[in-house]
């Protein structure tokens, strides 16, 4: 085996060992911080032991019996849930409306979209912060709700474009021949087409607005604080254990979403639709 | 330069169930052009890289002027190639793409740039030297790799459808070109390619390939007038064929028998003969010639010609060009008429080898 | 002449009316990117500007370069420093580890490639806040790795691995090597293979091939790799802020302690301005160099 080449200029696969070796230590370094928390969440002792010696399910009730942790937690579906529907609906009307017109405003107007993904986070923290405070936004759901969608919308645009790049306008020029109005010609042709990428748009909505700790941590507090907001807080101020618990749930969770996300890419790739 | 000959013998390779190559045997002669003919997939691109050293059989062996070349890598090989899309390096530029492998060959500085000057000369390029590879046009591209592969005075130059990404009438000057030069280096060059005017114009022997096999191998002009079998016949030219039958001494068109110049390679009981357009005539002697008889089913016009398509009794279909210096009236379609071929022109082939 | 006129008339009138139909549709459809813009302009470029038009004022209201002239004072020159050198080092341990897996990447068949693309991808779509949990948990004084150490016998007491420049420095590293080996890999993904084979015809070693033909392709991801992963530590806030302790003064916990701890708006202001600056001039340069870089060819 290690003796067959690897390559068509003939370099085996024993010459390159130390290439495997060494990328599987990187790949040990990327994963083993991501999964060796959820073991870890599940030992009896205070300073998280690996392997625990006493296993228990300790920090798990401390999460789910305390109602300052289930606030938050409804804090960050409810905010998660707004984002998700305000920013798919404002990034796809943005990236079809680009994609369609060839008009002068639109390299200006695209990359002053993109700007929210590509600006340190801690600027739009203190700006939002500093604006919110005029206006009376700062520790409400709506002032979080619009911080969080205009994250998410690069990430929007981004996936809707790529299914738009990917459909034929033809197709809707098509249904605009047949006698479909704009409107309709869009929702009946259009957007079944790229509908995948919609979806995807919406989970990278979603995870954006969940995952997201630094405006969080300027704009909310108290009962309207977010998940990530309150974590943060107790990672800083002490190791509370409590944490792991819930860090396991999320680990779970990013494996979940990132599987389904392949298998919907594999069956979107199998599909003959171009996106 | 040195010799330059090449010997496969038994050369076998699989990619899981697909067989590239079922026991390929051929000798390379010295100096020769050698072109590997076939459809896609018909391994000529697995055997060139075999030679090359890009990929390794399963079995067999390759010996060039005598020495076993099966386990050497590719970069300890010694031989030009030219690739599909010239794989000439983006980031350097027209002179360092050509002095590329002398430089490998620690050639001092001085010999380098003249070797390099006498190269691009060749292809007619020194004038270009200092230009990026993103500057050149198609054909630009392909004299520079044919620079570089040669540059380092290789016995054995590789050409893998070199002319395939030039349009048809650069692609038929540079088949003059590559002709020239190799009547002037001498060096011993296999050509792949799938387009059996190219191998007709350029080589001096042609191997026919299919499914990992070779059909025959022979000159130009044997391939293209002695075809061993069905596929080698109809791979060149624009073939149709019509089936014959054996009775007695020999073979029979629509029961009338058939003349034929020497005695067909084909022994079998059925048999195809061989009818294309450029060997079939307006008139013809009824002592001597074969006859063939049908209705003229349509006329296209062709330019230089007008294309006439005949079918024939059993649903069988053939076409013949009209020149307008033939001596007879353009046919019109509904029309009975009839062809004739000559015995010389007349050729018997199986379904496969015998 | 009537008819003419009456010829000539409607072609003009069409050609008009088309003109501005097609204008129309292209206002049209481009207004349908306003609320998106809109709402970014609201929640982060107006904000912005304010704060960049309020560093030109001292705390009296009169325009001043106050702001601006405190931030060479030694802290927050410091400050720029320990910023540039943790970027410095991450983006350069980023390189070092991520140039292997982007390579072997862009080599492996495509099944073998996909399964090791999970591995990278994974990190990426895990929290940030979670993984520099578990570095925290991993890297403090009674953590797992102090533990190991411990017990081997390598060391006789714990080192300081967290809240100090080490973890931040690990912590960081674990978060941008992703953003690295993206774009590497893709660039690479973009060099023909059949190069290599073309080299190793010339009569190039794998080395040789590796050296001279495969490592000048990919400068261009790299240098885009490194610009990103470089521009990202410059303003990233999260890492620093746990794993360095406190210690660690870099330019995002700076302008977050002055807002957050002295409500110093205007020279908080002035730091992010000059931030911003730095970043637009690495990306602009960097922008330039990969346009020259494009005009030799990415691509035969």
């Amino acid at each position: 085996m290690l003796h067959r080449p690897a390559t068509s200029t003939q370099i085996t696969h024993l010459q390159r060992l130390w290439l495997y070796g060494l990328v599987g230590l990187v790949i040990a370094f990327l994963i083993i911080p991501c999964l060796i928390v959820v073991p870890m969440s599940f030992s009896d002792s205070q300073y998280l032991e690996f392997p625990p010696r006493v296993w228990s399910l300790r920090w798990y009730e401390a999460y789910f019996f305390s109602s300052e942790w289930r606030q938050s937690t409804w804090v960050s579906l409810k905010v998660g849930a707004a984002t998700t529907i305000l920013a798919t609906i404002l990034g796809t009307l943005a990236s079809y409306g680009l994609h369609k017109s060839g008009n002068l405003l639109k390299p200006i107007i695209s990359s002053a979209l993109m700007l929210p993904m590509m600006v340190p986070l801690i600027f739009v923290a203190i700006g939002v912060f500093f604006v919110y405070a005029r206006l009376g936004l700062n520790n409400t759901i709506t002032g979080l709700v619009l911080a969080h969608t205009t994250l998410a919308i690069p990430f929007v645009m981004i996936a809707v474009g790529n299914g738009l790049s990917g459909f034929d306008m033809n197709l809707e020029r098509a249904a605009r021949g047949l006698g479909a109005s704009p409107v309709r010609a869009f929702l009946t042709v259009t957007l079944p087409q790229i509908h995948i990428s919609v979806l995807s748009g919406m989970l990278f909505a979603f995870v954006t607005s969940f995952d997201e700790v630094v405006v969080s941590i300027f704009v909310s507090s108290g009962a309207n604080s977010t998940l990530t907001k309150r974590m943060f807080a107790n990672i800083r101020d002490q190791v509370d254990p409590t944490v792991a618990a819930i860090s396991s749930i999320l680990v779970v969770l990013s494996i979940v979403v990132l599987v389904a996300g392949q298998f919907i890419q594999r069956r979107s790739r199998a599909s003959p639709s171009p996106d | 330069m040195g010799a330059g000959k090449v010997s496969i013998r038994h050369v076998h390779k699989a990619y899981g169930a697909f067989k590239a190559l079922d026991g390929i045997s051929l000798d390379i002669q010295p100096g020769e052009f050698l072109t590997l003919l076939g459809p896609s997939g018909s391994g000529k691109t697995t055997l060139l890289n075999i030679i090359a050293g890009f990929e390794r059989p399963d079995s067999g062996s390759l010996m060039v002027d005598e020495v076993e070349f099966i386990t050497r890598p590719p970069h300890k090989r010694d031989l030009g190639m030219v690739f599909q899309n010239y794989a000439l390096f983006p980031h350097m530029d027209v002179f360092d793409n050509v002095a590329y492998p002398l430089k490998l060959r620690g050639i001092d500085r001085a010999s380098i740039r003249s070797r390099v000057m006498g190269a691009l000369e060749t292809v007619h390029m020194d004038k270009l030297a200092a230009r990026r590879i993103g500057e050149l046009s198609g054909g630009q591209r392909q004299r520079v790799a044919l620079a570089r592969a040669i540059v380092f005075e290789p016995r054995i130059l590789l050409m893998d459808e070199p002319l395939s990404a030039l349009d048809k009438n650069l692609r038929e000057h540079m088949q003059m070109e590559l002709k020239r030069l190799h009547n002037r280096l001498g060096m011993t060059t296999v050509y792949v390619t799938h387009d059996q005017q190219e191998a007709l114009t350029m080589s001096d022997r042609i191997a026919v390939l299919d499914r990992g096999k070779v059909i025959q191998l022979d000159t130009p002009q044997n391939i293209y007038d002695h075809p061993n079998c069905k596929f080698v016949a109809g791979f060149m030219g624009e073939t149709r064929f019509l089936p014959v039958e054996r009775r007695d001494s020999g073979y029979h068109l629509d029961s009338r028998s058939l003349r034929l110049a020497s005695e067909p390679l084909h022994r079998g009981a059925n048999g195809w003969l061989i009818v294309r357009p450029e060997r079939l005539r307006w008139a013809g002697n009824a002592q001597r010639d074969n006859r063939i008889s049908g209705k003229v089913m349509d006329i296209v016009y062709r330019g230089d010609s007008h294309l006439v398509s005949i079918s024939l009794a059993g649903d069988h279909e053939i076409s013949i060009r009209h020149t307008g210096s033939e001596g007879k009236e353009l046919p019109v379609p509904g029309q009975d008429l009839e062809l004739w071929l000559t015995p010389e022109a007349s050729v018997v082939v199986g379904d496969a080898i015998q | 002449m009537t008819v003419m006129v009456q010829e000539v008339k409607p072609a003009i009138i069409n050609n008009s009316l088309l003109q501005r139909s097609r204008s129309l549709q292209g206002i049209s459809f481009i207004g349908l990117s306003l609320p998106a813009a809109m709402l970014v302009a609201a929640v982060l470029i107006i904000p912005f500007s304010w704060l960049a038009w309020l560093s030109l004022f001292d705390a009296t209201g009169n325009l001043s370069t106050e702001n601006y002239v405190r931030l060479l004072r030694p802290a927050y020159v410091e400050s720029f420093l320990t910023t540039f050198k943790v970027a410095g080092l991450v983006t350069a341990i980023c390189v070092l580890l991520g140039y292997p897996v982007a390579y072997l990447l862009s080599q492996l068949p495509q099944r073998a490639a996909q399964i090791l693309m999970v591995f990278v991808i994974l990190p990426f779509w895990t929290s940030v806040l979670v993984r520099t949990y578990a570095w925290l948990v991993l890297l403090q004084r009674q953590g797992i790795i102090n533990q190991w150490l411990l017990s081997s016998g390598l060391i006789s007491e714990p080192l300081p691995l967290v809240h100090n420049m080490t973890g931040t420095v690990i912590g960081m590293v674990h978060v941008m090597l992703p953003f690295l080996i993206l774009p590497l890999y893709a660039s690479m993904k973009a060099i023909d293979p059949v190069l290599l084979r073309a080299a190793a015809n010339c009569g190039a070693s794998p080395a040789q091939a590796f050296r001279q033909v495969f490592l000048p392709l990919s400068l261009s991801g790299l240098s885009a790799g490194i610009a990103l992963t470089f521009v990202l530590c410059l303003g990233f806030y999260l890492t620093p802020a746990l794993l360095g302790g406190g210690r660690v003064a870099m330019w995002s916990t700076q302008i977050a302690d002055m807002v957050a701890k002295f409500a110093n708006w205007g020279a908080a202001s002035a730091l992010s301005v000059v931030l911003l600056i730095v970043t637009g001039a690495i990306l602009g340069g960097v922008n330039r160099f990969m346009r020259v870089s494009n005009a030799w060819g990415g691509k035969p």
